[in-house]
C-alpha cells in the first residue's frame, strides 16, 4: 500500500537562484509595511543585515517574512480555530529587497502565540524566508522576540539546542518614534552562523 | 495541533553549497540544517490575497510599451500540480527575465547587449482551477556571466511560486529544449542531470499559435502532502 503511495509521487521542480537581477519584478510599493489601516495589536519594526562568510553585507538578497497576527492567528484557511479572533486587516506576509549596506526593514506588529505539534504552544516567532544571489535555495530561518518568557518552552528552540538558539533570537534596539525595533542579522555563514531549518 | 506533513525537500534539489557556482562558496551555511516538523507556521502562507499584496497581473509582457518588442514572440504555459497529481489552483506565478537580446532592465547588468524599449521582462500570473497558467513573452537570450572564463547562461526564464503555503514555496527558472549551454552551466548543473531535465521545458505545437508565436509547456510540481480531501461525502 506505502510501496503504491510512493510510486505515484511525482518528482519536484528543483529550486534555482533568484539570481541579481529580481529587483523590477519582485518587490512591490510597500511589500515591507504589513500594516493596513485598523490592524490589532502593537507596531513593531524588523530590521536586520544579511551577511556572508567574510561579515559582508549582502546587498542583492531579498527577505520574505510570514506570520500570525497579533492574536496568534494565521491569515489562511488551515488555521480555522474559531476561538482566536482573525485580523481582517493583517494578512502577514512581506518581501523586501537588502539595501546597499544589506539591511531589510519591515513594519509589521508583534505576532501572538500559535499552536505547536501536540499539546505545545510555539513563543511568538516571525517564519523568514531568504534568498539571494548565490543562494540557490531558499535558507529557512525564523526569529523569536528576546523579552518573550515562552522561548523557554518553545518545541523549535527545543530542537535547535542552546548552543544556537540565540542565533534565532532578536536584540532589542532603541525604538523609532516610539515603535519598539528590533534587529535581527542573518549570518549565512562563518562563527556566528544563523540556524536554518530543513523543513 | 498536529497538522498534517508536505513531502520533505527531494533528494534531487541543489545544495547550498556547489562550488562551481563561486557566488555560493560565502552564501552557503557550513552548519547542518536542522530539521523540525511543519507547525501551523509552515503549512499555511500568503494565499487568496487578492490584489492586496505583489505588483498588477500582467500577461502579457510583449505589451508592456508602446510598441512591440524585438525579438521571437512566445507563449509559455502550463499546470502547477503538487506530488500528488493534484492541481494548486489559484496561486500566483510570477516570472522575470532579459530580452531577446540577453539584457536584463536592471541598473547592475552591464552586458554590452542592447536594451529594449519596448520590454521590462516581468510579469504576473494566477492559476485557473486546474492550476493552468499562460503568458506571452519574447523568447530570451543567452548572456555571458563573470562566473568563469567564457561563462554564459542558457537562456531562460525566472519562476516565483507560492503554492498553498510557507512549505510549498518555490523560485525555480525554466530553460529551453536543445539548449547547449545548459549542461555545461553551473548553476543548472547544481542540480543532478535526471532532475535538471525537469527545469527544461517542451515545445509543443498545441500551445503554439498559428502564424503568430510558438508555445513551450512547462509544468511545475511543488510539495504536496498525503491527505486526500473526501469528495462527494456521501
Amino acid at each position: 500500500m506505502s510501496d503504491t503511495l510512493v510510486s505515484e509521487v511525482r518528482p519536484l521542480t528543483p529550486w534555482q537562484t533568484v539570481g541579481p537581477f529580481f529587483h523590477y519584478a519582485l518587490p512591490w510599493e510597500g511589500g515591507e509595511n504589513l500594516l493596513r489601516e485598523g490592524v490589532q495589536g502593537e507596531r513593531i519594526i524588523i530590521r536586520g543585515r544579511v551577511l556572508d562568510a567574510m561579515d559582508q553585507p549582502v546587498s542583492d538578497a531579498m527577505v520574505e517574512i510570514w506570520q500570525a497576527s497579533s492574536s496568534g492567528r494565521y491569515d489562511h484557511p488551515e488555521d480555522n480555530r474559531t476561538e482566536v479572533p482573525a485580523d481582517p486587516a493583517f494578512i502577514g506576509f512581506g518581501r523586501c529587497p537588502t539595501n546597499e549596506d544589506g539591511v531589510f526593514t519591515f513594519h509589521t506588529v508583534r505576532p501572538g502565540p500559535v499552536p505547536g505539534p501536540g499539546n505545545t504552544e510555539q513563543a511568538p516567532h516571525i517564519a523568514i524566508g531568504l534568498f539571494g544571489r548565490g543562494l540557490l535555495r531558499r535558507l529557512v530561518t525564523r526569529l523569536y522576540f528576546p523579552e518573550s518568557e515562552a522561548n523557554a518552552h518553545d518545541p523549535i528552540l527545543d530542537l535547535v539546542g542552546p548552543e544556537r538558539a540565540d542565533t534565532l533570537i532578536a536584540k532589542r534596539d532603541e525604538e523609532n518614534s516610539g515603535v519598539p525595533t528590533y534587529w535581527f542579522n542573518i549570518h549565512i555563514q562563518g562563527e556566528n552562523e544563523t540556524v536554518f531549518f530543513d523543513v | 495541533m498536529d497538522v498534517l506533513q508536505y513531502s520533505p525537500q527531494a533528494l534531487s534539489e541543489p545544495p547550498s553549497f556547489a562550488p562551481g557556482y563561486v557566488s555560493t562558496v560565502a552564501r552557503s551555511p557550513r552548519k547542518p540544517l536542522v530539521r523540525i516538523p511543519q507547525t501551523l507556521t509552515e503549512v499555511t502562507g500568503p494565499a487568496d490575497f487578492g490584489e492586496r499584496l505583489l505588483r498588477a497581473p500582467v500577461h502579457d509582457m510583449t505589451r508592456e510599451g508602446k510598441g512591440e518588442p524585438l525579438g521571437e514572440r512566445i507563449i509559455v504555459a502550463g499546470r502547477v500540480l503538487d506530488d500528488r497529481g493534484h492541481p494548486v489552483p489559484n496561486t500566483v506565478v510570477e516570472v522575470w527575465q532579459c530580452n531577446s537580446a540577453g539584457r536584463y532592465v536592471h541598473k547592475k547588468d552591464q552586458h554590452d547587449a542592447p536594451l529594449d524599449p519596448n520590454f521590462t521582462g516581468q510579469g504576473r500570473v494566477v492559476t485557473d482551477e486546474e492550476g493552468r497558467y499562460r503568458f506571452v513573452t519574447i523568447k530570451p537570450g543567452a548572456y555571458p556571466w563573470r562566473n568563469h572564463y567564457n561563462a554564459w547562461r542558457p537562456a531562460h526564464i525566472h519562476f516565483s511560486l507560492f503554492g498553498p503555503c510557507f512549505a510549498t514555496r518555490l523560485i525555480t527558472q525554466m530553460y529551453f529544449p536543445g539548449d547547449p549551454l545548459i549542461d555545461i552551466d553551473p548553476i543548472a548543473c547544481a542540480v543532478p542531470s535526471e532532475a535538471r531535465n525537469r527545469m527544461v521545458s517542451r515545445f509543443d505545437i498545441d500551445t503554439t499559435e498559428n502564424e503568430w508565436a510558438l508555445g513551450y509547456v512547462f509544468d511545475i510540481v511543488l510539495r504536496g502532502r498525503n491527505a486526500t480531501p473526501m469528495e462527494n461525502p456521501q
